[in-house]
């Protein structure tokens, strides 16, 4: 079902003279989604988002927002709002004429924009620091004011750069939960590009996963986490064993790893405590790393140590072929 | 032995102290003083009276030249900052690569390794009535009369600050440039500024305090000259930096320190003005 403001990349293609940033990706995200782009650094996720920001100039296929083709148009008339990875809020003008500056910039009068702005501070609840500059924000802050003022613009579509990269591991988690509440009431789409594959299946409906220029895996966060199509997805969002068997490769997921009577065999390697579960690094003997995460009581009940022999065995359900 | 933290730090600022004491406070001091002091055709002695002041302020040549050193400072401070603004501008923002900023920025300098005086004298052929730019204009059929504005004039003056100064516009400015960070160019942009709105509203405030340091150069450079006023208006105008020139060269030296005084006193407050507007301790 689309309600209109879905958006659309049609073969989009960015070369920075020779080198392909991006392959002829296509994708379709509904409205109201949030959308998780995930892959490692210069996999072309970042030029993604530009393309779609209007930052940077597409070298082949369209964005199509809302039905319309909008890969010429300057930013501001897309119906797009980027929030930068830094933020990018002006040093010179304090939170409540950060938050104002595209109405300013449309010419409309300094107190319906300051009203406008307020109405936007209290959302993002800074309205007690809306006179303060930038500088004297603390990170988390920061980026309430950069969301407040991407949002002043309306759009249907909020970018959003790697936005809890700057952030303390503990901030980040706080704020990855606000941006997923204020996703909610907003009820646009967001398009959030991360490294982070904990970051992306926490805030996504939706995941991207790229890598070396195309899309290697798209759909819903559960369905990409628990049937990776490609080995490369499989090892980038972790908790998974890639297996040679009989020549062909296939994902198993580390907690369904059991210790048997009969399969694999294996060594342990190592052996970490890890809370709630302990992690068993082995080697089978064609050389294939394969970790078990095994519920603690499980653990203790019959203890292992490095250099032990073990088979492996899993249900057989449970493996997931994966394409070459 | 250890010796108080107080005294130490003390120390560590003396040689600093020293220097300045000798060759920058004794040296005014000295001026102030001198400014005081008598002089008869032949003659200077020593003495506390304001017959120096008195007679600066009641000579109606000192408003006049102080009017055309202010001027001079404003219109040179105009054409160096739209220029100066202008080159750093498109050094910093148009020009991609780093290698080619520099070359491009060293390129400017190179004409700042001849002297100040060579740059101003090989302006007077080109100017003279006779010269290129008048030769020029004739065979264009643009004019049928030399200009004779064009040489020895305040025109040439300026030009010839204009030229001399830029650079102390264009370095500052560019310095505070470069470091602005391109997204928010980019931020400007994404909320609809448009390209006049992101120089205005973003460039401009963030630019302030390099403007503000190539203003304090060229003011005081520019008020503080006499070689450029003599030479490019041949002796045919006056600063004040030629007032008190001119009284040492008929060693008239108390009346020299006492306009220094006022001179100095003038560029402090202009320079204090400017500093109200901009902090500029942040860019140090």
């Amino acid at each position: 079902m689309t309600d209109g403001c879905d958006l659309e990349l049609i073969n989009l293609t960015k070369k920075y003279g020779d080198a392909l940033a991006v392959d002829q990706i296509n994708a379709r995200f509904d409205a109201g989604k949030y959308v998780c782009l995930l892959g490692p650094s210069g996999c072309g996720k970042s030029s993604t988002l530009r393309m779609i920001a209007g930052h940077e100039a597409v070298t082949g296929g369209s964005v199509v927002l809302d039905g319309f083709d909008v890969s010429h148009l300057p930013p501001a008339k897309r119906g797009t709002a980027m929030m930068f990875q830094n933020y990018a809020l002006f040093p010179h003008l304090t939170v409540r004429d950060n938050v104002a500056f595209s109405l300013r910039m449309k010419g409309e009068n300094k107190s319906s924009r300051h009203a406008i702005a307020n109405e936007l501070l209290e959302l993002v609840d800074m309205t007690a620091l809306a006179d303060r500059l930038p500088s004297q924000l603390s990170g988390g802050q920061q980026q309430r004011v950069a969301l407040a003022r991407a949002l002043v613009t309306k759009p249907k579509v909020l970018l959003l750069d790697e936005p809890l990269s700057a952030l303390d591991p503990f901030l980040r988690i706080r704020m990855r939960a606000e941006l997923k509440k204020l996703q909610r009431e907003l009820g646009i789409t967001f398009i959030h590009v991360t490294h982070g594959q904990d970051e992306a299946l926490a805030l996504g409906d939706e995941l991207v996963v790229m890598n070396n220029a195309v899309i290697e895996q798209s759909g819903p966060a559960r369905e990409v986490w628990s049937a990776p199509k490609t080995e490369f997805v499989a090892r980038f969002m972790g908790g998974h064993n890639v297996i040679t068997l009989g020549g062909t490769k296939v994902a198993l997921r580390a907690d369904d790893v059991t210790f048997g009577k009969t399969g694999l065999a294996a060594t342990i390697t190592s052996v970490e405590y890890q809370g709630n579960h302990v992690a068993l690094t082995t080697r089978t003997e064609a050389g294939d790393e394969v970790l078990a995460l095994l519920a603690d009581t499980t653990f203790f009940d019959t203890p292992k140590n490095p250099g032990d022999a073990v088979l492996l065995a899993w249900d057989e359900g449970r493996l997931h072929r994966l394409q070459a | 032995m250890r010796m108080p933290r107080d005294i130490i730090a003390y120390l560590q600022a003396a040689p600093l102290m020293a220097v300045l004491l000798t060759f920058l406070i004794a040296p005014i001091l000295m001026i102030v003083v001198v400014s005081f002091w008598g002089a008869t055709e032949f003659s200077i002695y020593p003495a506390f009276q304001f017959d120096n002041y008195a007679f600066l302020f009641g000579s109606p040549v000192t408003y006049k030249v102080f009017f055309a050193t202010f001027k001079y400072a404003f219109i040179t401070w105009g054409f160096t900052l739209a220029i100066g603004f202008t080159v750093a501008y498109f050094l910093a923002f148009h020009v991609r690569t780093q290698m080619m900023q520099t070359v491009l920025f060293l390129l400017c300098t190179i004409p700042f390794l001849t002297s100040n005086i060579i740059r101003m004298i090989s302006w007077i052929p080109f100017l003279g009535r006779n010269g290129i730019a008048n030769q020029t204009l004739i065979s264009w059929g643009i004019i049928d009369e030399p200009l004779e504005w064009l040489l020895y004039s305040d025109f040439s003056v300026i030009l010839a600050f204009v030229h001399l100064y830029t650079l102390f516009m264009v370095v500052p400015i560019f310095n505070t440039m470069v470091r602005i960070d391109k997204s928010f160019v980019e931020a400007a942009y994404d909320n609809g500024a448009s390209g006049f709105q992101t120089l205005w509203h973003v460039i401009v405030p963030l630019t302030k305090p390099g403007i503000m340091i190539g203003s304090i150069f060229v003011i005081t450079l520019v008020m503080g000259d006499f070689i450029t006023v003599r030479f490019m208006s041949g002796s045919q105008k006056a600063n004040v930096g030629r007032l008190i020139s001119n009284d040492i060269s008929l060693l008239q030296y108390p009346s020299a320190a006492a306009t220094a005084v006022v001179l100095l006193i003038t560029v402090l407050l202009v320079i204090g003005i400017l500093l109200r507007f901009v902090n500029i301790r942040k860019e140090l």
